[in-house]
């Protein structure tokens, strides 16, 4: 038993060690003070030259631009529908549902390909606005995933019982079912906003000529050699992402323990 | 009841819009020539020796990649269920964190790994271990597919196996079965809608990358996706583009097939 | 109380068995024997550590301290697969992707048994369940009664010598758990084997069993025949659990001599001492209500339902509210005297502290 509680630690470990080995190589090497792949010293430097670097703010600012817009116009988009799915039954409800899978299923290559090819065909000049269709293209079937579930869950009850307390439709759903379903819409968006950030193929097949999110950004230096600023930028959110997951489960923790 | 349906069809537009319309595009470049005449040349392109080589390159890897995620996965999913960490968000946080550090600079943070002079080398050479780059080899490919799309087969598994009924599994034991008969028994077939969606989530992906070999295979390898993709962005030609495209959503569509005959209740979704 | 069980050697030993999880103790010191062919039922309320006993005794906890002893042999630590027994689980645990015929084959399979053996079990068992002809159904197109004599019938066709049941009634409307009752006293009788049987339904207990164990926060709080543990609870859990009673405080004032509300009362118990303050215990049909002026203790009827085969009253009297059950109507407001026939007083000792209420009882 306790052998074999042994090597599950030491699997566990190898894996973790394996996911997380190359994030620890770029946290380390944004405080290298030089630009080979090899440690100098410590230094600040990149993170002085991070915040004078305009193509790497705009591109940070159009990233996170992209994935807030993108993740918000998907969620609501996505909150719609699977009310209207609820109501759907039978071959409708498949086919619609099928449709819905086909972004996540189909490869992102093949998505974003023929996504440049309507954006053409329709006279769609490529720049913001088709970044942002292609991004909540893919992002709805996520937040439908997210969602559905707990539609499927909520109590029909409680619903009705709004109702015959004598609460409109409206009324029982803003204060009834959409609490219920609060958790399911902010993992929901939470995971549009993750795929949006962590977006390339899509966006590189979308973009228009001038504008760069750090994806594309960091793909047309890689031929060039990545610089370290990139490396500061990533270490910044790695570590922001970190502290928020860190502060939005402390509370939660707490009053588990007090039930 | 009736008014609650009609909220699905802002998103059925968007659906028929922004996914089927692209789709049936593919189609219609994949089948015609730059003047507008149809033909299968586009199609039968595949069969060129360069063509059919990366094919068959991105096959056998995405392959490979797809069969180590899950000799990866599998115990890895059954370790965390055994720990009892819960349904929880904290398991799947573990495995979607890395991906709040652009995944290029991820993959390309392997470069730094791996390369001649890189860490690895020189964490071998204190053991006096001999050291070969494996940058530009079939492995280095392999590593970093299977480096971006193990949480992809983790998630499907683990979700599966944690909503598994404990007291099934009891039963078996109880009538008999040692922990072995036990897995092979009731454990692994019950599990097989995560295994036959982690497969897809893993193998698609795989199978279309262009970004990996760019990264790690030193120009060496050519996989499918980089001549698709190099057909658009270099060659300009998006008939003979989509026409591969179209040969490659072949194997996406078999895998999705697969997909609709053992994960019926969608059991085996991620997230 | 069973017939001849003086005769019977232990087939189940429990000694001394304690389980804590996470620092809280769910089982204290339990000592526990269990007889060859008796139909043996761990009741008490959810949490009192029934159904850990019974997974213990299955094989899927480990107690912390203590030996299980299975038909002589130490099975404390042999794993769930390697024990002779067999268990009913509380939803039935079947194999959701194998058909019933499988499902039933599963462990003779294991077992290496032939094909024509596993046949003619699987026929056997499923005559037995009254389930004839469901051989390729799969368990999700099955009810959930039906579902449950699957799982009975899984595990019998391996030929336990102890069928261990969790709480297998509980998800069954009432009509078929009355129905499912008689079904299993007669698979136990058809079989001769010994069951243990978990449940919080006091009167599913009552009905099925030849020894009920009761139990509450992880001791025996009694041990007996369903007519001992009725008719004589040991203390107030027992009285209070099983059935309805009326628990009132009063003094022994000597041996077969009671006081309770200011009355005295004859009773049958001796050896309590004189003027001892005892816990009496008087079912609610075994209070008898008679005109005002026959007996000392004098009340008037302020509660009255009527719930079918009787009327259920209150009566307050001698500043107590008696809880009585009668076929015979008193209206609200009628003047009455109360009457028990010595036989039915039972006297408990008051429990001197919280503690003492849960001592462990095995003899």
């Amino acid at each position: 038993m306790k052998f074999k509680r042994f090597f599950s630690q030491i699997y566990l470990t190898l894996i973790f060690i394996f996911l997380y080995a190359p994030i620890a190589v770029l946290i380390v090497f944004s405080f290298n003070s030089g630009k080979g792949s090899r440690f100098d010293g410590f230094s600040l430097r990149w993170y002085e030259e991070l915040f004078q670097s305009e193509m790497i703010l705009d591109a940070l600012w159009n990233t996170l631009f992209i994935a807030v817009t993108s993740a918000l116009i998907a969620t609501i988009i996505g909150l719609i529908s699977c009310i209207g799915i609820s109501a759907l039954k039978g071959k409708p409800k498949a086919v619609y549902m099928a449709l819905n899978n086909i972004p996540m299923l189909n490869s992102e290559l093949v998505t974003g390909l023929s996504l440049m090819l309507v954006f053409a065909a329709f006279g769609l000049t490529a720049g913001y606005p088709t970044i942002l269709i292609a991004h909540i293209t893919f992002n709805i079937p996520y937040v439908i995933l997210s969602i559905m579930p707990r539609l499927r869950q909520t109590n029909k009850s409680t619903y009705e019982a709004a109702i015959d307390l004598g609460a409109s439709p409206t009324y029982a759903f803003y204060k009834v079912v959409l609490p219920e379903l609060m958790p399911g819409i902010f993992s929901g968006f939470l995971l549009a906003f993750t795929m949006s950030l962590d977006d390339f193929i899509i966006t590189y097949f979308t973009r228009g000529a001038g504008i760069n999110t750090l994806s594309t950004l960091i793909y047309s230096e890689v031929r060039k050699g990545i610089k370290p600023t990139i490396n500061a930028l990533s270490t910044i959110m790695f570590v922001s992402v970190l502290l928020l997951l860190f502060f939005i489960n402390r509370p939660k923790k707490a009053t588990n323990e007090i039930l | 009841m009736n008014k609650k349906k009609w909220l699905s069809t802002p998103y059925l537009i968007w659906m028929i819009a922004f996914t089927v319309i692209p789709l049936l595009l593919i189609g219609y470049y994949g089948f015609t020539t730059r003047d507008g005449s149809f033909t299968i040349q586009n199609i039968t392109a595949i069969f060129s020796p360069a063509h059919s080589k990366a094919l068959l390159k991105s096959l056998y890897l995405s392959l490979l990649c797809t069969v180590v995620c899950l000799l990866l996965a599998y115990p890895l999913a059954l370790i965390l269920k055994n720990k009892n960490v819960g349904q929880g968000g904290f398991v799947i946080m573990i495995f979607i964190l890395p991906m709040w550090m652009n995944f290029l600079l991820r993959t390309y943070a392997w470069l730094n790994l791996l390369d001649d002079g890189g860490i690895i080398e020189r964490i071998f050479s204190l053991v006096n271990i001999p050291y070969q780059s494996i940058i530009g080899t079939d492995a280095a490919i392999i590593l970093g597919m299977v480096y971006n799309f193990l949480p992809f087969m983790i998630l499907p598994l683990f979700n599966v196996l944690t909503k598994m009924d404990e007291n099934v599994i009891n039963a078996a034991s109880d009538l008999g079965a040692n922990s072995f008969q036990t897995f092979i028994k009731i454990i692994l077939p019950l599990s097989l809608p995560g295994i036959v969606s982690g497969i897809t989530m893993v193998f698609v992906p795989s199978l279309t990358t262009f970004v990996i070999s760019d990264l790690l295979g030193a120009r060496k390898i050519m996989l499918i996706g980089n001549i698709i993709e190099q057909e658009f962005s270099i060659a300009d030609n998006r008939h003979l583009g989509s026409g591969l495209s179209l040969v490659l959503m072949i194997f996406i569509l078999a895998s999705m097939a697969l997909i609709n005959r053992y994960d019926k209740n969608g059991e085996g979704n991620a997230f | 109380m069973g017939i001849g069980e003086t005769m019977k050697t232990p087939l189940i030993d429990l000694v001394n068995i304690s389980k804590s999880y996470d620092g809280q103790l769910i089982i204290d010191d339990l000592n526990l024997s269990i007889r060859e062919n008796e139909f043996v039922t761990l009741l008490g309320p959810s949490g009192c550590g029934k159904t850990t006993t019974l997974r213990m005794i299955g094989g899927f906890e480990h107690p912390d301290t203590g030996k299980i002893i299975f038909d002589g042999q130490d099975i404390t630590s042999l794993p769930a697969y390697k024990r002779q027994l067999n268990t009913v689980f509380q939803k039935y645990a079947l194999f959701p992707h194998m058909t019933i015929s499988e499902n039933i084959a599963f462990g003779l399979k294991i077992k290496g048994k032939s094909k024509t053996y596993i046949n003619d079990k699987i026929k056997y068992a499923l005559n037995l369940v009254n389930l004839k002809g469901y051989e390729n159904r799969m368990p999700d197109r099955l009810s959930g009664g039906q579902q449950q004599r699957i799982a009975i019938a899984r595990a019998i066709v391996n030929e336990p010598k102890v069928l261990l049941l969790d709480e297998p009634l509980g998800a069954l409307d009432l009509k078929l758990r009355q129905d499912m009752q008689y079904e299993l006293i007669r698979l136990k009788n058809e079989l001769g084997i010994t069951f243990i049987y978990v449940t919080h339904d006091q009167e599913e207990a009552l009905t099925m069993s030849d020894t009920i164990v009761v139990m509450n926060q992880g001791y025996i709080q009694q041990m007996g025949s369903p007519e001992t543990i009725y008719n004589e609870p040991e203390n107030a859990f027992v009285a209070d659990f099983i059935g309805e009673s009326n628990i009132i405080g009063g003094t022994m004032l000597e041996d077969k001599l009671v006081e309770i509300c200011g009355t005295k009362f004859a009773c049958v118990d001796t050896g309590f001492g004189k003027n001892k303050p005892v816990d009496v215990v008087i079912r609610p049909e075994d209070v008898e209500l008679k005109p005002e002026d026959t007996n000392p203790l004098k009340g008037v009827v302020t509660h009255l339902i009527f719930k079918g085969v009787h009327y259920e009253m209150e009566v307050q009297a001698g500043g107590f509210e008696w809880l009585v059950h009668s076929t015979q109507m008193f209206p609200i407001g009628t003047k009455v005297s109360i009457y028990v026939d010595p036989f039915n007083i039972q006297i408990m000792n008051k429990p001197e502290s919280e503690d003492e209420e849960a001592v462990g009882i095995d003899e």
